[in-house]
């Protein structure tokens, strides 16, 4: 793979992860989040992927396939069980759209500001697109205190880790196989637990709202 | 002697695939009892061939038992036995389908905490501290009240998201390494000086991985999932909890500054540490004095405790025998509270603090325990938790942290007056304001029972009192985990 090419689908991909983020933001529909979360799941396979036939590592297209399962199928496809359910499947938003699209521009300028020190001064195209996964992390963060509705805020969580897996591969081509066996396992049961308590919640309180949490105070 | 080491990590999982599979009681209900021996005998072991200068690995290294690891698992142990074994219920008591499910969490979460603490591997480290969460996330939401659901999603997603801020921190470390020319997560290559980490990503590697631990640490600002959790899990899972789970997770910041100190001096973690000790101190302090509920006291005193043990790792070598002293009074005495607060709550049907009074007369069986445990948490001597605290004052002061520790102190004596207040107000009070009361209290009926076992209670209370003056394997145990961490062993 040429360098040019090389960067360029660097570039593409870390791309498709910012789009589906700010997406993520600007639409409010449950299903069209997990949707976006699925593409994005994609698209950071396709990243590691990329990374991985240009160092012609073979331990990465292994975690490429991981990562494509994983965040590309199993999760998505937990988060959208029962969605039929809902019914009402909208959630809304504690800023208006035109608020938290600009919250989301000063987010990927923060990153960008933050992440400078780490990867300025580099040469390889994975380590420039780094600021991309804290961006991604720092969108995830606003998602979650944002949303109201349980699954929302689950949707949040998940784009912050996306954005610490994109961090983890562009910087340093992913932690060793065995370890992110590891990782995926433990984000996977995280989500099924959390999942589980929305459908606890919903038969107890009739409601994901996460505003109902407020029994516990001092 | 490196087999001990798969030992605390195989038997829980056995355990727990039996009490999951087979519906046979007295394994459901003992199985938490038998994973903590389990635990605390491989400590004892590991404590031993540790003090006669092996260092026993396993796993390419993966797998290591060096004196601070040894003594962790043995603390691990320890406050499980007292937890489970205090927490026992009656023979019969079981609460159906929901039991299997219980005794294999438990257990899954005692194996957690071991792997933890004997993995020399950050990453591996991160993969059990996480499934800690995991494990206690369906036994925080035991009871299936709304409370107990609410306590669980706000504990699983704020552990969630500060443990993911914490492998953000792992994998700048391991760029790091990357960039030295050795790739690795092993806390003692990364720890060594021969390795020239970038500083830069140091730095921020470090924030990022105690932020993230702090969190699960229970330190302030990341505190508030933890009165939520520890109020409404069941007794035996909140004395794990507070007892040893936050114990753990400071652990993992000890580790993590031994590198960050190695790289880039003592001054960096020191800062940050002395920053969340203190914020923890000002809230505890602030929420303890008007509590209402008791265990939430007990929790916010957890956070207190962390708060302390925080600012003697901010001190650095001089405190660390204190605040590793530290973390086996403060969890053998919160066990056993969180087990009393248990029984206090079956027997007295409300966690309200205005509503238990004059417990002394009407339940000394309980209330003999409850005024023990409290002395001890208190700091009154000769419980070991005086005697840490008294260490970590004095080496602060010493190396040059006098404001710092000045500070600490008054807020200490803001907590000690308000938790003074709530315990007096429990055991004493005034037993006629209450009419239902006076029904029960007008017979001679005081109860002496105290409504479980007593004997892993007094054994707490008996060891926390002593082991401050045992210098010989205690004392030099404890130096030599402190070498441990100062990479000189």
């Amino acid at each position: 793979m040429s360098e040019i090419l090389y960067a360029q689908l660097i570039a593409v991909g870390a791309g498709a992860l910012l789009l589906t983020s700010v997406l993520m933001v600007w639409r409010h529909s449950v299903l069209a989040s997990i949707r976006l979360l699925a593409t994005q799941g994609v698209a950071l396979a396709f990243l590691v992927a990329v990374m991985g036939i240009h160092e012609a590592e073979a331990e990465l297209l292994a975690v490429s396939i991981l990562v494509l399962a994983l965040k590309g199928v199993a999760l998505p496809w937990v988060l959208a069980r029962n969605s039929a359910t809902i019914g009402s499947t909208g959630d809304s938003s504690r800023l208006n759209p035109t608020a938290a699209l600009m919250s989301v521009v000063l987010l990927t300028t923060l990153a960008y500001v933050v992440s400078w020190p780490l990867v300025g001064t580099a040469t390889d195209p994975a380590e420039h697109a780094v600021p991309i996964g804290i961006a991604m992390v720092l969108i995830g963060f606003l998602l979650l205190v944002t949303r109201r509705r349980a699954r929302s805020q689950l949707i949040g969580f998940l784009l912050l880790d996306n954005g610490i897996a994109a961090v983890a591969f562009l910087i340093s081509g992913g932690v060793s196989v065995l370890l992110e066996l590891g990782v995926s396992l433990d984000l996977l049961v995280v989500v099924v637990i959390l999942h589980v308590f929305t459908g606890r919640m919903r038969s107890k309180f009739g409601q994901t709202d996460v505003d109902q949490l407020r029994e516990l105070h001092d | 002697m490196s087999s001990v080491l798969w030992i605390p990590l195989l038997t829980p999982i056995v355990v727990a695939a039996l009490s999951a599979l087979t519906n046979w009681p007295p394994l459901r209900r003992l199985a938490g009892v038998i994973v903590s021996v389990i635990v605390l005998l491989s400590g004892v072991t590991l404590v031993i061939a540790v003090t006669q200068g092996q260092v026993p690995t396993s796993a390419g290294g993966t797998l290591r038992a060096d004196a601070l690891s040894a003594y962790m698992l043995t603390v691990v142990g320890a406050v499980g036995l007292v937890s489970n074994w205090g927490g026992l219920k009656e023979r019969g008591a079981d609460d159906g389908k929901n039991s299997g499910q219980y005794a294999a969490l438990i257990s899954l979460f005692l194996g957690a905490m071991s792997l933890a603490v004997l993995a020399d591997n950050l990453g591996a480290m991160w993969v059990a501290i996480e499934a800690t969460t995991i494990a206690t996330a369906f036994l925080v939401g035991h009871h299936r009240t709304r409370r107990s659901l609410e306590a669980a999603w706000k504990y699983v997603i704020l552990g969630s998201v500060g443990i993911a801020i914490a492998f953000l921190g792992i994998v700048l470390f391991y760029a790091a390494s990357i960039e030295a020319g050795t790739p690795t997560l092993s806390w003692v290559e990364l720890g060594n000086n021969y390795l020239a980490l970038d500083p830069t990503f140091v730095k921020i590697a470090g924030a990022l991985a105690v932020l993230g631990f702090a969190t699960k640490a229970g330190l302030a600002p990341m505190h508030s999932w933890l009165p939520d959790a520890h109020s409404q899990a069941p007794a035996p899972v909140s004395g794990l909890m507070s007892g040893v789970l936050l114990s753990v997770a400071l652990y993992a910041i000890l580790r993590i500054q031994s590198i960050t100190d190695a790289v880039l001096g003592v001054e960096f973690m020191r800062t940050l540490l002395s920053i969340g000790g203190l914020l923890s101190l000002a809230i505890a302090a602030a929420l303890l004095i008007r509590q209402r509920d008791y265990k939430r006291m007990l929790a916010y005193s957890s956070i207190e405790h962390m708060g302390v043990m925080a600012l003697g790792a901010a001190v650095g070598p001089a405190a660390l025998p204190a605040v590793l002293l530290y973390m086996l009074g403060h969890g053998l005495i919160k066990a056993s509270l969180f087990v009393i607060a248990g029984r206090i709550l079956t027997v007295e049907g409300t966690s309200r603090i205005a509503d238990v009074r004059s417990l002394l007369t009407r339940r000394p069986g309980l209330a003999v325990l409850w005024l023990i445990g409290m002395a001890a948490l208190l700091g009154f001597p000769p419980f070991s938790i005086f005697f840490s605290t008294v260490d970590i004052i004095l080496a602060g002061w010493a190396s040059g942290m006098a404001v710092v520790m000045a500070v600490a102190l008054v807020l200490m004596l803001i907590i000690f007056a308000g938790l003074t207040r709530l315990t007096a107000s429990m055991l004493f009070g005034s037993a006629g304001n209450d009419p239902a009361d006076s029904i029960g209290s007008d017979s001679p009926s005081t109860d002496s029972s105290s409504h479980g076992p007593r004997l892993p209670l007094v054994l707490a209370f008996v060891v926390t009192a002593v082991i401050a003056f045992i210098s010989t394997p205690i004392g030099t145990l404890l130096a030599a985990a402190t070498a441990a961490l100062a990479g000189t062993q």
